[in-house]
């Protein structure tokens, strides 16, 4: 029997195609696929076409199994239709409609085809409702996992950005902190400063928190673990930019911060200089205005 | 049985891990290592392990083990080398070798122990 309405449909689908794309792309327009501009019409007529195309091929052999191997290509065309559209910031209903909106045309075609019989047009009926359920649902799938895949890149997007391992000078490393520091971002935080003090072969890390607004018991145990990684590679670690605040709250917690802490990032940098046997000098000039300039003793001045 | 070779520098004990550690080279090393000290009378141990990619807390308990027994036998113990993930897994196992000196390279680890060497001399022409 399933064989039966198989058939049927892929005939009817067939034989009516001429009708059925016109009229599927004058419902997907009133549903306002097009009303937007993301996509344009041909482009949309172009896709609806080679769907239907596909979806024939998938009934002519696979029934309407949309599992099956006979509708890879139907599947493929529709996973990379949510994807674009997802990106293009279509919303899901929009999106659905590309397959929902299929059902009139069929059932239309459906109607004018007379030499069924009631039993038969039942059945036919079902068939179609099934298979593009199925398809909907699948392109919904497709949609909420394209629109995940964009969230999971935001979000590491956001924790490479916001934790750069400055150079300030040889052998020294900065670490501004910006935002809450979690676990997961304490692991990457750490790689990245370990891994930087390996390349760089840096004597003393600063780690700034201005940018951190809070800090609980947690975030100064996180903080305590970089220092103590940073200690077992050789390197000597500074914390900076506590804000009197955050002075305050590390206190009335009980938490110990067992390592060197400076007010500001610049006090942190003089000590780290000082302990790589350097100095920052004023240069004595004939222009009062250069007076300002500072050079490293290192540096030839 | 294979033991990892101690090589000795001036009053220095120089150890470079080569090779994976289990736990019986680890307590060989941590046996060979105490008797050397005492042998050559030497005031630094310096164990470079930049090859060693996987530790557990038992070779992490090793280098403390040996960097106590150095210092109760007047030797100072500096690990140099450690690689990041060495360093984030001894970390996250709560072991942070407090009592263990470290540096970045066999060098600046050298520097270190000279350091320490010179304060000796100089204390001992006082």
């Amino acid at each position: 029997m399933a064989a039966n309405e198989t058939a049927t449909l892929a005939a009817l689908v067939n034989d009516n195609e001429r009708q059925i794309v016109p009229e599927w792309l004058e419902l997907q327009k009133q549903y306002g696929t097009l009303r937007t501009g993301r996509i344009t019409e041909a482009e949309l007529s172009s896709q609806s076409s080679e769907f239907l195309h596909l979806l024939r091929s998938g009934l002519a052999s696979g029934g309407i199994e949309v599992a099956g191997a006979a509708y890879n290509p139907a599947r493929e065309l529709l996973a990379n239709l949510s994807r674009s559209r997802a990106l293009q910031g279509f919303s899901p209903t929009e999106t659905a409609t590309f397959v929902f909106s299929l059902k009139q045309p069929l059932f239309n075609a459906l109607n004018r085809d007379k030499s069924l019989a009631p039993a038969d047009l039942a059945k036919v009926t079902w068939a179609i409702t099934i298979l593009l359920d199925e398809l909907g649902l699948f392109t919904f799938d497709q949609f909420q996992k394209s629109r995940e895949e964009v969230i999971l890149r935001q979000q590491r997007e956001i924790t490479e950005l916001s934790t750069p391992v400055v150079k300030l000078w040889e052998g020294v490393l900065a670490l501004p902190v910006i935002g809450t520091l979690d676990s997961e971002r304490t692991q990457v935080v750490m790689e990245n400063l370990l891994q930087h003090i390996v390349d760089e072969s840096a004597e003393i890390a600063i780690i700034d928190i201005t940018g951190v607004p809070t800090v609980d018991t947690l975030t100064a145990q996180h903080l305590l673990k970089t220092v103590s990684a940073a200690r077992l590679m050789g390197a000597d670690c500074i914390i900076s930019g506590i804000r009197p605040q955050i002075a305050q709250t590390i206190v009335h917690l009980g938490v110990e911060l067992n390592v060197i802490s400076k007010a500001t990032l610049a006090d942190a940098f003089a000590v780290a200089l000082r302990r790589t046997n350097r100095a920052v000098t004023k240069i004595r000039s004939a222009k009062p205005d250069d007076a300002t300039a500072k050079a490293g003793s290192d540096k030839g001045e | 049985m294979d033991r990892i070779p101690i090589l000795k520098l001036g009053s220095a004990l120089l150890v470079t891990v080569q090779v994976d550690m289990h736990d019986r080279l680890a307590t060989a090393l941590e046996e060979d290592l105490t008797s050397k000290i005492v042998a050559f009378g030497a005031k630094g141990v310096l164990i470079d392990i930049s090859a060693l990619e996987i530790v557990d807390s038992f070779i992490g308990r090793m280098l403390d083990n040996i960097a106590a027994v150095s210092r109760i036998l007047d030797a100072d113990t500096v690990v140099v080398g450690m690689r990041p993930a060495v360093a984030i897994t001894l970390v996250e196992l709560g072991l942070s070798l407090s009592g263990v000196k470290t540096a970045l390279n066999v060098e600046r680890g050298m520097a270190l122990i000279q350091r320490r060497l010179e304060e000796f001399d100089a204390d001992d022409e006082d």
